[in-house]
């Protein structure tokens, strides 16, 4: 069996490698891909931390993850048409500069968070797995019946959006971009499992009566979790739009939500590198089944199914030989 | 460079023979609840590919699965990785608007066979850019003229709350010049429509228009030949395409639809184009179908006269649309959207198959309202 | 807005909140006895309409459609009962979760491998349809009262069975403590074998039964089974009468909510801006209605146990 962390440091290495070899052989779709996998490994460390430290399962982290698409596609539309932004009183003008559109993306998503959080967090079990997921719905059907942003059409984004000092139209730097990030958000989460508040979250998640008793409060651990949880998810849904130079109301899909859910189950729950060897398995099965068959949902479904039963502990446990955490 | 030079040079001096492989990338859906369009523009594609006997054009087809984020995925995979000179295949509006605005502007080359929305037939409109099928609207303002012409001067509307939902609404609301009874916007992918029935019962309307396409318009024609109303009923033809008409059934016998296309039009190539899809695919084509021959075949039209990589040339051979279509008489207008007649159909039952015939006229040589704001 | 058309439209959401029942009492059921979140029952639901579909087509006989319906429906739930469910029971609600979505996905494109990708046709019966004139002059089409009907027959069937009968003693107590009906010596396996199949029986008859007012389609299960788990949620897990409740009360707020709220906006909005507000509202409703039922009381109407 290998160690945990030399698993992660060929991740990492892999993540550094493949799309700088794909920049010499010119295969700039490889770097897409990857940038992906990146995106969609930041939307699920944000969701692991709920999930895997917290042990809330979230069916709603769609909301987050469109929140942050929906910061970047109003705010670059804006722009874009040179119309200003009417915030009642007074007006704003709309802005193609990334660090601003993850600042609002990671501000509106970890408020949405506390608002959802202070209600959801009420229930437990499959009620906050339903709640989250009513959540999710309500925000999806708003979206599709907002004309003023384009409903179930979306918003196209012509230019992807600048960032100081880089061109970002080109795939190697915004995939270094998104790379930067995901690293960030992953130490992050691992300072925040050494760190006491970690230590009581994780105690909370298996057995919240003790953390009572030494005078915690479990519903703020779990509230402060999940806002930290929403608003990396919500940058990632920021960086996705502007990978996709679109955003639509499927980000706030339920699928969508479960998707997040099925990268950190085939990664790992609970792992710090859990989500991104999930969104890659994921990117890739979904690039080389579809190319394989019409049918490949069916596959994936098969494989999905052969994990939860047979690997638990997802990709790896499989690797390790340990389980990993219960949630 | 020299060699290249040259090679364009004989090229030009013969170009149908010395051409270079062209390489089409087609992105539909082919998994998931609509793929019976996307298969249905396939499957009328690659007939017209095949017939054409050329073997120097190679398609790659991939599914969207209806996703746009997979939609624009593969855009970036068929331009970056595959380099094709030419896209084509989305059927549906909003994956239209995430991919097209940026496929053009890499120089790339998109014919649509399906979707019109219509910022991209108005200010958003680019020279690269080819509908081949309709712009959203014009079946929609086909049903309210021929509600003009039967008559009807009393009518509720309804539509699914959702753009293209709102663009039907207005579409016929442009055209038509009697009351409006009422107006109910439903919700996307609802299957249960007795409320509205009862609304429209209740309304005192002498006439129903309604764009409801794929299983939502099944269950509402089931549903309203159930209830009793009688009232007649009018709608764009993506309620009665000849995918899902036999899975309506006997309650859309009868009922007027619009379209550009049937398959008794009366012309040598449409004849041809319905005799031989049924003889490969063993079903009836439907107007998808004819869509993906027409854009096949515009294609294969202008692929004869320039190679895509000589862009100007390959844009007028495209613009002129000299090929025969299905639909009889095709040319495009100033925003590259076709010109064409919107003809009233009625559900009939040939043999053991609900099919559609032609009863008359709705629009002659109709363009869209768009057209004035594009500036190319 | 007359009474008559008030009464017609409470008809209306009767209906629908009866079929939603039938959805729901299966969800709530398995989730009672075996504390499984399936989300693959709206497959069931599918499974049920597909095979009601073929077989009204070859035989032309609805009443053998229903029936073919119910036994495809319950093969199938025990079927994927013995294959994979049975291994979830000790497994947390997110491995649940993410075996059942899988199932979605094999069921949905295993569907269209077999039957292809266009809507297959499945029509009322002729006994049953058209309208009929009810007391005061309203028409309303027979086939949904029959439905009210089959509905509320179903949910005294199952009171009856839950009640009276020995399978619901165990059923009853097995959501009270697994550990103790098994060493009572009841076995275990096949009584869940047996639920679970009941629950696909009722998801498959819902599928056959509304299949035939609507399109019988890939996915058509997905919206019903989103509905169902707002019913069940509302009525707290596990509980047949908060199901039966919670049906009513989804089914008479979706249809309400979309008559009544764009009316509402409109006496202060402009009419176009009223309908889509009240429309997108009307769409957000049930699930308005979920949260604040939630909020209210975190397990439910007649939950017991989160």
């Amino acid at each position: 069996m290998i160690a945990e962390r030399y698993i992660n440091a060929v991740v990492l290495l892999g993540l550094l490698v493949v799309p700088s070899y794909a920049l010499m052989v010119d295969e700039p779709f490889t770097i897409t891909l990857a940038t992906r996998a990146v995106v969609l490994a930041l939307a699920a460390v944000g969701l692991n931390i709920a999930l895997g430290t917290g042990g809330l399962v979230s069916l709603g982290h769609a909301v987050f993850f469109g929140l942050g698409g929906y910061a970047m596609g109003i705010l670059a539309f804006h722009a874009q048409t040179y119309a200003p932004l009417s915030l009642g009183i007074f007006e704003i003008g709309g802005t193609k500069s990334m660090p601003i559109i993850w600042l609002v993306a990671i501000v509106v998503s970890a408020l949405a968070a506390l608002a959802i959080g202070l209600l959801s967090l009420r229930t437990s079990g499959v009620y906050f797995i339903m709640i989250t997921l009513a959540f999710g719905q309500m925000f999806y059907y708003f979206a599709i019946s907002w004309s003023a942003y384009g409903g179930e059409d979306g918003l196209s984004i012509y230019l992807r959006n600048d960032f100081p000092g880089l061109n970002t139209l080109q795939p190697m730097p915004f995939f270094g971009l998104c790379l930067a990030l995901l690293c960030l958000a992953l130490i992050l989460h691992w300072r925040l499992l050494l760190s006491p508040f970690g230590l009581a979250l994780n105690a909370a998640r298996q057995a919240p009566q003790r953390v009572e008793t030494v005078g915690l409060n479990p519903m703020r651990l779990r509230l402060v979790a999940f806002v930290i949880s929403g608003a990396v998810t919500g940058l990632a849904g920021a960086l996705f739009a502007d990978l996709n130079r679109f955003v639509s109301p499927t980000m706030f899909s339920w699928q969508l939500s479960g998707e997040l859910i099925v990268l950190i189950i085939i990664g790992g729950v609970g792992r710090l590198f859990g989500p991104v060897l999930g969104a890659i398995l994921f990117v890739v099965l979904e690039h080389w089944l579809g190319a394989v068959t019409d049918f490949w949902h069916v596959w994936l479904g098969v494989i999905l199914l052969l994990i939860v039963l047979f690997a638990r502990g997802g990709l790896l446990g499989l690797l390790t030989g340990k389980e990993g955490p219960h949630v | 460079m020299k060699q290249l030079m040259l090679a364009a040079a004989v090229g030009a001096l013969s170009a149908a023979s010395v051409m270079a492989d062209t390489k089409i990338g087609m992105i539909t859906t082919l998994s998931g609840g609509g793929a019976g369009l996307g298969i249905d523009v396939r499957d009328g594609f690659m007939l017209a590919i095949e017939q054409s006997g050329r073997s120097d054009i190679e398609v790659v087809i991939e599914d969207d699965q209806r996703k746009p984020d997979i939609a624009v995925q593969l855009a970036d995979k068929m331009i970056q990785s595959e380099k094709v000179d030419v896209m084509t295949g989305i059927i549906w509006s909003n994956l239209a608007m995430a991919v097209v605005p940026a496929a053009v502007n890499q120089n790339v080359f998109y014919l649509s066979p399906n979707a019109g929305p219509s910022a991209l037939a108005g200010k958003g409109c680019h020279p690269n850019y080819f509908n081949v099928a309709w712009q959203n609207d014009n079946l929609h303002e086909g049903a309210g003229a021929f509600a003009n012409t039967a008559g009807y001067g009393n009518s509720f509307i309804l539509a699914p709350n959702y753009p293209a939902g709102k663009d039907a609404l207005t579409g016929y609301k442009r055209m038509f010049e009697g009351d409006i009874a009422g107006e109910i916007f439903t919700q996307l992918g609802q299957t249960d429509y007795a409320a509205e029935i009862a609304q429209i019962r209740a309304s005192g309307a002498d006439s129903v228009f309604f764009f409801l396409p794929g299983g939502m318009g099944i269950s509402f024609l089931k549903q309203y030949a159930d209830s009793g109303v009688d009232l007649p009923v009018v709608g764009p033809a993506f309620s009665f395409d000849q995918g899902i008409l036999q899975a309506v059934g006997d309650a859309a016998l009868g009922v007027v639809n619009t379209s550009q296309w049937n398959k008794d039009i009366d012309n040598p190539t449409n004849a041809a184009f319905v005799e031989s899809f049924g003889a490969k695919y063993g079903r009836l084509p439907s107007l998808y179908a004819s869509q993906g021959f027409d854009t096949a075949n515009l294609l294969l039209s202008a692929l004869d006269k320039a190679a895509p990589s000589d862009a100007d040339a390959f844009r007028d051979a495209l613009r002129a649309a000299e090929f025969d279509s299905t639909r009889g008489d095709f040319a495009f207008g100033p925003n590259q959207h076709p010109i064409q007649t919107i003809y009233a159909r009625e559900v009939v039952r040939e043999g053991d198959v609900l099919t559609n015939k032609i009863i008359g006229v709705a629009l002659e040589n109709h363009s869209d309202v768009y057209a004035a704001d594009c500036k190319m | 807005m007359s009474t008559l058309l008030l009464i017609e439209q409470i008809l209306n959401g009767l209906q629908f909140g009866v079929m939603l029942f039938l959805m729901s009492a299966g969800l709530t059921l398995i989730f009672g006895v075996m504390g499984l979140i399936n989300l693959a029952h709206g497959s069931l639901y599918m499974v049920g309409a597909f095979a009601a579909a073929a077989v009204a087509g070859a035989t032309g006989s609805f009443l053998l459609a229903l029936i073919t319906a119910l036994a495809a429906a319950a093969t199938a739930g025990a079927l994927v009962e013995i294959v994979v469910i049975r291994r979830l029971y000790r497994a947390t609600h997110l491995d649940q979760v993410l075996a059942t979505f899988a199932l979605i996905l094999i069921f949905s494109e295993g569907t269209r491998w077999v039957f292809g990708s266009f809507p297959l046709f499945l029509d009322i019966p002729d006994a049953l349809s058209g309208p009929v004139s009810l007391p005061g002059g309203i028409k309303y089409p027979l086939y949904r009262l029959a439905l009210i009907g089959i509905g509320i027959l179903v949910a005294l069937g199952l009171w009856w069975l839950t009640a009276r009968t020995r399978l619901g003693i165990q059923i009853r107590a097995g959501e009270n403590d697994r550990e103790m009906i098994a060493a009572l010596g009841v076995d275990i396996s096949r009584l869940y074998t047996i639920v679970f199949a009941l629950g696909a029986a009722l998801a498959g008859l819902a599928g056959a039964l509304v299949g035939a007012i609507q399109s019988v389609q890939i996915g058509m299960g997905e919206p019903v089974l989103i509905l169902a788990f707002v019913v069940i949620v509302i009525g707290g897990i596990g509980s047949i009468k908060g199901a039966f409740v919670g049906a009513l009360l989804v089914g008479l707020t979706d249809t309400l909510g979309g008559i009544f709220l764009p009316e509402l906006f409109k006496l202060f909005m402009e009419t176009d801006a009223a309908t889509q507000t009240g429309s997108a509202l009307a769409s957000m409703a049930v699930y308005i209605l979920m949260s604040l039922v939630l909020i209210w009381r975190p397990t439910g109407l007649f939950g017991a146990r989160a």
